[in-house]
Order: C-alpha cells, then structure tokens, then sequence
C-alpha cells in the first residue's frame, strides 16, 4: 500500500506553514502521522500536498500558564507522558495517555494532531471535553480561540478552516478539592476504546458536590459532556449510590451503534465507564491523600 | 512528486540519499540502503514489525517519510549485534528462551526491547510491564511467552 | 534471523526487476464488462498490464486445475488466475500491472476504469440454499458446492432409548491465518538456463511446481520453485493462489523478473481464511450422562471456489467425536458456494468447531443431570486398553479413522490436579463474595496429524565433509529445519550444527509435500531418520572395508568414525565421502556401491493422533462483558518430543491463536458482500498484554506407528482453545445460566447474554 504522489513541504516556522496553508490547495498537514500515514498508504487520502509541522520548534512544549497549563499542538504524547508538570498541573491528561496506542506510536504521535483528528474513540479528545480546554487556531489571517465544546464539527471533522493550524492547547488547572478520573473499556488495553468517561468531582470539606464534569466518548462522534447527569449531581451531598444514578442517567443517552457494538450496548457500557470514573474521581476528591 | 536530497545517520554511519517525497522510511531502509531486516507487515501502523530507533526512540518506519528522516539519527536491526558479529544480550536472550519462531516480527521485538533497556537501566520490570512495552508488536508464531521470559531474563525476575 | 538477515520473499533483489499490483474486484458479485486502461497511458514506468486474455496466450488451459479428488464435492470450482467475465469477489484479482515500483503500478492500478454490472450476491450459506436463491457463481450449477452425510452406528435406535437428549445450536466464527508476512511471488525466466526460477513464500513448492508446469506448458525441469525464509504459515501458504500464476506469467510476457508483495489490505480481501459454521445438533445420552449418539447438520461458508477441497469441514466433523466412545453419529455437511474468498484450513483446520461441539454438549450433559464437568467426561472416554480404537468412518486415504494410542483419562487428571480443580469451587465462591465472577473450564481433544501419503528426505555427506539434507517438507519457523538436523546429528555423531538442511527447494528434492496438517514431524522426521540411518550404515561399512575391521566395532563420534575402544584408528566422514565419490577406472573399498547418501520417500498411510487437555481460568466484569483469562494450563501428548522447546513455543502460538479465535478475531462482511474489517484496527489479534502465561504439560504416549514414535503438534494448540474458554466463562456466570453459542465472544454479544440471563432479585 503506497501513498498517490505528493508534494511534501517541511516549513521551518510557524509563518511559513501558514504561508502554504493560504497558498495550496489539497493540503494535509502532517503532524506526528500516526493517524495520517495510514490513511496515506491506504490511500483513503490523496493529498497533493503534505505539510509537515515537525520543524517548527515553537509549536513544542509544556509550560504552565495563570489558571493551568498550555501545550504546543506538536507537543508528542510521550512528552506528556513523562511530564511531571503535566502530572502536577493536570492529572486527567496524564491518566488518560496511558491508554493512547503504544509507546512506539506515543513516541510520534502529537496532542494537536489528535484533538484535530477527531477519532470518536480517542482518549485525548475525551480529556480534552472534561476539561474545557482551548485551542489556538493560527491563519495567515490572524487567530482565534476555539472552546473545545465547539471544536468538533461532525465525524472525523472540525471547524477549523482549511488554512488554520492548532498551535496550541490550554487546560485550565482543577480546583482545590477535585478528584479526576479517566475510565475506558478497550478490547487490548492499546486500542482506542468501545466507551470511555473522564470525570472531575469537586467535593468540599463537607462532602457535598460543588461541580461535576462528566464527559463520555462512544456514543457518536465526537465526545459529550453529559450536562443532565452533571447538574444533578452539584449541591448533592455524596452519598452511596448517588454516582450509580449518575450512570444510570448517563446510560440513558442516545447513542449511535453500529454491527459490532450496538446502541444498546454503548449507552450501557457508557453509563457503566461514567459511575466508575465518578468513584475514582470521588475517591480521589474525598481522600485525604490529596489536598 | 517532489525529491528530495537527505543526510541522515544510519546504525552510526552517514548517509545521503535522494529520495522521492512518498518513499516511508521503512523502503527506504530496505531497497535504498538494502538493510532489509526491518520488515513490513502491515504498512498501518499496527502491526510493529517494521519498528526502529529514531533519535533513540522507538518509532514504526512504516508511518514516517523517508524525507522526515532528516538529520535524524536511525537505528535498526543491523546495528544491534557487536562489530565483532557477537550478539546482543537481547538478541542472546530471544535465541535462548526461544523467543522466535519464523523470525519475521523479531527485529521490531528487538528495537523495541533495546529502547526498554535503555529507559528502565537498572530498574527491574515484572511481567504485567514487560507485557505492555510488548504490547506494540504482534506476533503469530511464539504466543509472546518466549519474548516475554526473554524480556524477564534481562530486565527482571520472573514471577 | 536476530540480526536481521532473513532472506524473505521481499528480501530478495535481482537485477532488472520488475513490480506488480493487481486490480481487484471492487463489489462481491458481478458481470465483468470491460477493462479500461486508457487513462494508464500517461503514467511513467508502466511496463505491461495484463488481463485474464492477455496471460490465456501462454496459459495451457482457463482454470488452475487444483480439484481434489473427494467425493462429497458436486462439482469443482477451479479458479482461473485473473477474472475473466465474473467477478466473484471483492478482491479478486483482474488484472496484474506491472511497472519500475510498487508505487508506481499502484497508480496505474488506481487509473484503470471497471466497468460491470451488479449481481445479486450470496453472503450467508443458509440463504446461499433456500431454494430460489440467486447463483453465487453463473458458471455453477448451483451454491450446494458439496453435501456429504458423515455417519456410523444406528443413530435412530440411539435417539429413541435415550433418556437424555439434548438440542443445540452454535455459530462459530474463525478469521484468517495472518502469519505477519504476508504472501509474496518473486519470478524470474532466465534465457540461458531455460529456467523459471519462482521464489514464493509457500508452504508447498512442489504444488505450486506442479500447477506451473500444468498451467504455462512447461517441463518439469524448467521451473524451480523455491520457498525462501517465510514469515509464518498457518495455513493460507499451503494453497496455491491465482497470483501465483499471474506473476510468473507476467514475467515471461514481460521479459523481465517480477516481484508481487502482498500488502495488508490485499492479505485481508484475497487470501484464503476460515469463515463461519453454523451448526445444529442434538445429543442422545443416558441418565447417567453416556453418550448415545450425536446427529446434526453442518451448514458451511465455503467461498467462491474450491482450491483446497474439503478438509476444513470434514475435519470439524470427525473432531467431534474426540477421545469419547460415541456410538453413534449422524453429520450432515453442507457447503454453500458464497461471494467471499475461499474458506480452507487455518491452523486448527476445522478441529477447533468439532471440539466446541462435543465439549459443549458434554457440559450440558453434566448441567442437565447435575454432575460434574469432569465426570461426565470420565465417563465416556475410550479407554487406553481399547487402543487402537477404530471408528467405522473411512479417511480420504482409504483407511478407517484409528486412534492409534493415547491415555485420555490420565491426560485430564493430570490437567485437573494441576489447574487446582477440586480447591477451585471454594475459591470461586469466596470471589463471588467479592464481587468477582470467576470460572475454571477444561475441554479435551485430539488431533489427527502426520497426513500422508508420503514426505521426502534425502541426507549426503559430500567430500568436503558437509553434511547436506534436503526435504519436500517446508520452514515458516515452525523449527523444521533444527528438528530434522537434530535427528540427522544424532544418527552421525555429529553436532547438529554442522548439518545443512535445504527444505522448500524443488530444485533439491524430486518430490515433496509441504508444511500442513501438523506432518512434517512425523513424516518428514521419520523420513530423514531412515535416510540418515541408511547413510551410517553405509558408512561403517564404508570404513569397515577402509580400516579392515567389522562395521559393528565402529562408532560414529565428533564427525569421525573410529574402532570402539581403538580411537587412534578412525577416518573421518569427509575422508570416507572423497574416498567414495571414486577415481575412474579405481574400485571402490570392499566393491561396495558410490557415495554416502540416502534418499527415502516415506510413505505414511493412517494418522497418528495428539492428544491433550486445556484448562483455563476465567473472570467476567458482569457490567461490561469483558473477559480476562488468569490462567491457562495445557496438557499435551504428541508422542515423542524431539525437542520440547520448540514443542512448547508450538503450543504456545496455538493457544494463543486459539484465544484469539474465541474473544477477538472476527472477519466481517456487509450484507453485499463488502469485507468490513480489512486493518489490524479493526480484526484483533492476540496482544502480549491481554494474555496469561501459557503453563505446558508434557505427557508422552509414543506412537506405534512410526519408529521415531513421535506425533505432529503444530496446530493442537488452538483445538481445545474455544471450548476451555467459554467453559470457563459458562462456569463463571453459572448462577446466571448463561450459554454462549456463538464465536467470537464479544463483550457486547456476553453483555447481551447477562442481560438476558435471569436471575432473581439482581438489577443487571
């Protein structure tokens, strides 16, 4: 399986890749590749030109910011994984990218290029919902922030436009008294999953609930945050069985099947990722471990 | 189409080549510099035969371009053994747990595990960890326990 | 191969040469129209594009005559090497480019303009026989491709005393072999030698030989088939496949050596692989769990052709019957033509279903009459006293199915004694406490190995002292070679590694078979055993007549041959070979006949059968349907064991595929035909990190029937595989009563399952 024939391009900075995004038609642009190179050799891609973003130093790095952190969109996902900054500033993220493909796919593969690839099963893309996160879009044109919530578009699709690139990632920190936790059901531990819940619980000192974020990946094609069983949730004090209705109220939502995991089995098996990831993140929240 | 010239370092020589834009870097490697033993399994990235080092980190050669090689420093299954032609402890170790069969999926087991050496030095792995780093590459033929009490031989004890 | 210098079929270069794809059907069924490949014209590098009627002008006849000679088969569907006015599935290959890169061809390929017209399409075999279904084939007289009634005893009288019978339906999916190298055709015509010399990664050269020479119309010393290194097997390498035509036909059109490697995506599409069984049994017994009889029917997917006849399902059929006395049988088999790749044997071949049947049948026995899993086995054993025990249903080689030995009950209580079986209810009642539901299965089974009618060995000791041995028998890293150089050392005194074994060459060999069946043991081991035999009885006599002493006072040591007792007298084997490879015109010591080799076509008639034992561990989240296996504890008696590493790395790789068979791998296809899981992203394979160790037992029952005593062991791995595992699950979620009747086991299908299952007072 050969990829069709291609230009490739390899800009050295940030205004030189905009340059060609404004200037070429039938561009892909070629972030760590992963997900591309396969769709290139099957040919499910045809491309005349490939734009690689992998020179352009700017758009790698962890830094930590006023209300949590920002990473370059070319940031690889072992970077993450080995970040004690990552795992200080955002929890969620760290746990969630142990279940991202392998190590050797980890080594190459970018947050940017997974958050505008969209797979409907991705962890990144999950984490990415929970925590509200913002992404910065670059054109020759100018810039914008673009919520997370809206980034999405349709099915393996985002809003961004054909001459804008993601240059960065923020995740705003949790607040004091938040547990995290990033739950999924993958046939291998590596592979992308059937369902998945990344959920934060912010339980203050009298164990009542002050905000709940409950985010779910499987049931379409992009990840939802699941607004019902949220508010339901916040101002309740926690008590046993409060997170399984909050499952339960997950479990009820539409989903999109297909032969192999039906609708039926999605909505179950999300309602069942959401209670566990609420436990975890109660458990987290509630210990006095973390403070 | 575009070509272009490349410098790169494979197995600690230098190299330079023109290369087309869509040639991946695992045929570059195997009919440009005739280093045919990384293999090709599956050309999507899964499958792991066609594993290699790249600046040291572990990387499936089917899913980067030649091109992208760039100054890059490369490292595959012929740079493993000794000048001398002495084996690897890795490469020791698989023979003597009879960690191949056919051998086709053996040099991205051993890339993969050389990288694994190198993260974990002197820290010893139990199984559930061997298990994972392994995770990347299939294999048809051994069932992996082979690779994985070649794994445990090196780098940790075996439960 | 640790240092990477394998030579696979894609390893090898040669000067000039050439690179092909293949256009392949894009739609399951359809009339083939017509072929444009005007837009091809533009592209560089192009060197030749041949159709079905451009490859016919050197081909001797349309079909590639690959029909076996079983009588359950109506009529033979003979593929041809590209399509000629059907498409018959996706896949199917219609025209072979041909240009300066792979890439290269491939844009050619893409350019290339299909016109057709849709046909209706036949997908599930049970529609493919309804009367009035369409035709997955026009060129056929119908779908029923093969029909056969597989029975003994009187089935009748068995179901009407039974006290006990039980009915029962089972769905059991297998995918492909997917060794990860794929396939691969390297061809080269060399003027000078008058030789086409073709490297393909086949688990059988001589049968791809004989098709060569049948289809192009030439001699048998005109082409050579060599199997290179081959990365895997397990099946789909031992059928000859119509690029395996095409490619060395376009090499001699062309006029220039051609090379076809296989991607992926064309390994999931056009090679052969297992498909689905369907079946519906019923079981008779008595009231103390004894079988009476089985009867049933075995509805089959078997593809749109016939390249390898019948085996997969004849084989599930007689695994049935397994290590028990089954009175009676009735097995109707039939076998639906459908618009898919041929289904053939994948390692297992069609035993794995068989065992399923039996072993499942035999747990809803126990359930039935409140016994235990185990008894209920125990009491239908054949007994090792009653061995050679024959059942009256006659194999494709005219002999009567013969179990030829094997200790049944022991292999099971030592499986039980080692899987901790009687500890174990108290262990799974203090996890469901927990809230943990795990279960213990065991299933037990046979394989019959070391299929004739023959293998060939030939051993020399050449003059410079090299020990050559050359076999039909073929190497995908099964440890062929090591096994026969292991014998070879042990019958010459020498060290095994200074044996040179050629295996896959038809240039070494005048006739072989090849690498199927879990034979080359058994045939090819005994054969090179004879010829390395009959070369050190050659050469003690040789010396003998040399040192002037008797043969029996000799001893083969350390590559010497030397007088028992008198170590300074000896000669050493290179010295006895340059001795007998002669002078003109001088004789030869003691007149004695040239040479120190030796060439045995074993003939090997009746099966040996390997038998064992699987126990596994299982534990279900009852919320997902995800199912981990803690433990898995095999028993295994393949007779003598040459070498147990390599046995128990064998065993592994089995079990392991066996797993996959029952909890991930699935091949699926839409209702039109079109395969739906064509990456490995999609069809799961077996990981390291979703796998228990794999705890091997040997037991050794040797064989009588041939001298080394040893019995195949290939495939046996996977055979028990399904059946111990969802015994296991079964067992885990017994207060729910689930059953599960159809592979793979999906965590949705389980999930279902649990769902379904009632079980009062619990919310699921």
């Amino acid at each position: 399986m050969k990829p069709a024939p291609f230009t490739y391009h390899c800009p050295e900075t940030l205004g030189e890749a905009l340059e060609l995004l404004a200037r070429l038609e039938n561009v892909r642009v070629l972030a760590g590749g992963q997900s591309l190179m396969p769709m290139l050799n099957l040919r499910l891609v045809a491309p005349d030109h490939l734009v690689d973003l992998g020179r352009i130093e700017e758009l790698v790095g962890i830094e930590q910011t006023a209300d949590g952190l920002a990473l370059g969109a070319m940031t690889t996902q072992r970077a993450i994984e080995r970040s004690a900054l990552v795992r200080e500033r955002c929890p969620l993220l760290s746990e969630a990218i142990e279940h991202v493909g392998h190590q050797q796919t980890r080594n190459r593969g970018t947050i940017g290029g997974s958050l505008c690839h969209l797979d409907p099963a991705a962890e990144l893309p999950l984490v990415a919902a929970a925590l509200d996160a913002t992404l910065v879009a670059v054109s020759k044109s100018g810039q914008r922030r673009i919520r997370f919530a809206d980034f999405p578009a349709g099915y393996l699709t985002s809003q961004l436009r054909h001459d804008e690139i993601v240059t960065r990632v923020e995740f705003p920190a949790l607040r004091a008294g938040t547990g995290w936790a990033f739950v999924e059901l993958a046939r291998r531990p590596a592979d992308f999953a059937i369902a998945a819940a990344a959920a934060l619980l912010t339980v203050d000192s009298a164990d009542t609930i002050r905000d709940a974020r409950i985010a779910v990946g499987g049931l379409g094609p992009a990840p939802l945050r699941i607004a019902a069983a949220e508010q339901a949730l916040i101002g309740q004090k926690y008590r046993d069985g409060l997170l399984a209705s909050a499952g339960a109220a997950v479990a009820a939502c539409p989903a999109e099947g297909d032969a192999l995991y039906p609708s039926d089995y999605r909505r179950e098996l999300a309602g069942v990722m959401a209670k566990r990831a609420l436990e975890k993140a109660a458990g987290r929240a509630r210990s006095a471990a973390y403070v | 189409m575009s070509k272009h010239r490349i410098k790169l370092t494979v197995n600690g020589s230098p190299q330079e080549h023109e290369i087309e834009s869509r040639t991946h870097l695992a045929d570059f490697l195997r009919h440009e510099l005739g280093l045919t033993g990384t293999h090709i399994g599956c050309e999507h990235g899964v499958c792991g035969a066609c594993t290699v080092l790249v600046d040291g980190a572990s990387a499936r050669a089917c899913l980067m371009l030649a091109v992208q090689a760039n100054g890059r420093s490369i490292e595959t299954i012929e740079g493993v053994a000794a000048p001398d032609g002495a084996l690897h402890p890795i490469q020791a170790a698989l023979a003597d747990h009879h960690g191949l069969q056919c051998g086709y999926c053996t040099p991205g087991v051993v890339m993969t595990l050389i990288e694994l050496q190198r993260e974990t030095g002197r820290r010893q792995l139990d199984e559930p960890e061997v298990r994972r780093a392994l995770s990347g590459n299939l294999c048809r033929c051994t069932g992996y326990q082979g690779i994985v009490d070649a794994a445990l031989a090196l780098f940790g004890s075996k439960t | 191969m640790l240092r990477g210098a394998g030579r696979f079929t894609d390893d090898i270069e040669l000067p000039g040469l050439l690179h092909a794809a293949f256009l392949r059907s894009p739609i399951a069924h359809a009339r083939l129209k017509r072929i444009d490949t005007a837009a091809t014209r533009t592209l560089p590098g192009v060197r030749g594009i041949f159709t079905f009627a451009d490859l016919r002008r050197i081909l001797t006849c349309d079909r590639i005559p690959l029909a076996t000679p079983a009588p359950a088969i109506r009529f033979n569907v003979d593929p041809t090497c590209l399509a000629v006015d059907e498409l018959c599935y996706v896949g199917e290959p219609i025209a072979i480019v041909v240009a300066e890169s792979r890439a290269l061809a491939e844009d050619a390929v893409n350019a290339i303009a299909l016109d057709f017209e849709p046909l209706p399409v036949v997908v599930d075999p049970h529609a493919g026989l309804e009367p009035g279904a369409p035709k997955a084939r026009l060129d056929c007289p119908g779908n029923l491709v093969a029909h056969q009634v597989m029975k003994y005893g009187d089935i009748d009288s068995a179901f009407a005393r039974a006290a006990l019978r039980i009915k029962e339906r089972f769905h059991l999916h297998k995918g492909g072999g997917h060794s990860i190298e794929a396939r691969g055709v390297v061809a080269r015509f060399d003027r000078i030698e008058d030789l086409l010399t073709v490297w393909d990664g086949t688990q059988m050269p001589h049968r791809a030989k004989t098709m060569l020479v049948a289809c192009l119309g030439l001699s048998e010393n005109q082409v050579r088939v060599i199997a290179p290194d081959v990365g895997g097997g397990f099946g789909p390498k031992a059928v000859f496949h119509p690029e395996e035509l095409a490619v060395p036909a376009a090499a001699l059109l062309v006029g220039a050596p051609v090379k076809w490697i296989e991607d992926r995506l064309e390994n999931f599409t056009a090679t052969v692989q297992e498909r689905d069984q369907d079946w519906r049994v019923e079981v008779a017994a008595t009231a103390d769990g004894k079988l009476l009889g089985i009867r049933g029917r075995l509805c089959h997917d078997h593809g749109a052709a016939t390249p390898y006849g019948v085996a997969l399902p004849h084989n599930a059929a007689t695994n049935v019957i397994g290590p028990y006395v089954l009175p009676a049988f009735e097995l109707e088999i039939a076998l639906c033509l459908t618009n898919k790749v041929p289904a053939v044997p994948i390692r297992g071949a069609g035993r794995p279903q068989g065992t399923f049947v039996m072993e499942m049948l035999l747990d809803r026995i126990a359930a039935e009459l409140s016994l235990p899993r185990d008894e209920v086995r125990r009491r239908n054993f054949i007994a090792p006293e009653q061995m050679p025990y024959t059942i009256p249903i006659v194999q494709r080689d005219g002999t009567m199915m013969t179990y030829d030995c094997g200790d049944y009950p022991e292999c099971q209580r030592r499986l039980l004694e080692t899987a901790g079986w009687t500890a174990f209810p108290a262990r799974q009642e203090a996890a469901r406490r927990e809230g943990r539901w795990i279960g213990l299965g065991l299933a037990n089974y046979l394989e019959a190995t070391g299929r004739g009618p023959f293998e060939s060995a030939s051993v020399r000791i050449a003059p410079s002292g090299a020990i050559f041995v050359a076999t039909g028998a073929t190497a995908q890293g099964q440890g062929v070679e090591t096994m026969l150089a292991q014998l070879v050392a042990e019958s010459l005194g020498v060290s095994p590694q200074s044996i040179r074994v050629t295996a896959g060459d038809t240039g070494a060999t005048l006739r072989g078979l090849g690498a199927f069946a879990s034979r080359q043991t058994v045939t090819a081991g005994n054969a090179v055993h004879r010829a390395a035999g009959i070369v050190a009885e050659k050469v003690r006599k040789a010396a003998a007549a040399m040192l002037e002493v008797a043969p029996e006072d000799l001893e083969l040591v350390d590559g010497m041959v030397r007088v028992k007792g008198v170590p300074e007298m000896k000669r050493s084997l290179a010295e006895i070979a340059r001795v007998f490879n002669g002078v003109p015109g001088f004789a030869l010591p003691g007149k004695l006949p040239p040479g120190l080799d030796a060439t045995v076509e074993l003939e090997a008639y009746g099966l040996t059968y390997t038998n064992g034992a699987h126990a596994v561990e299982a534990e279900v989240d009852i919320e997902t349907g995800a199912v981990r296996l803690n433990r898995y504890v095999v028993i295994h008696d393949c007779g003598r064991v040459i070498n147990p590493m390599i046995v128990e790395g064998q065993v592994h790789g089995a079990v392991v595929h066996g797993i996959g068979m029952t909890l991930l791998e699935w091949m699926r296809y839409d209702a039109s035909g079109q395969p739906l899981s064509v990456t490995y992203a999609d069809y799961l394979l077996p990981t390291a990190d979703v796998l228990p160790r794999i705890e091997v037992h040997h037991m050794e029952t040797p064989t009588p029937m041939n001298p080394l005593g040893v019995k195949g062991a290939a495939e046996s791995g996977t055979i028990a595989a399904p059946a111990a595992i969802v015994s296991a699950i079964e067992d885990a979620l017994a207060p729910l009563g689930v059953r599960i009747r159809e592979l793979p086991l999906t965590p949705a299908r389980l999930r279902a399952l649990i769902r379904a299952a009632k079980r009062p007072g619990d919310s699921l």
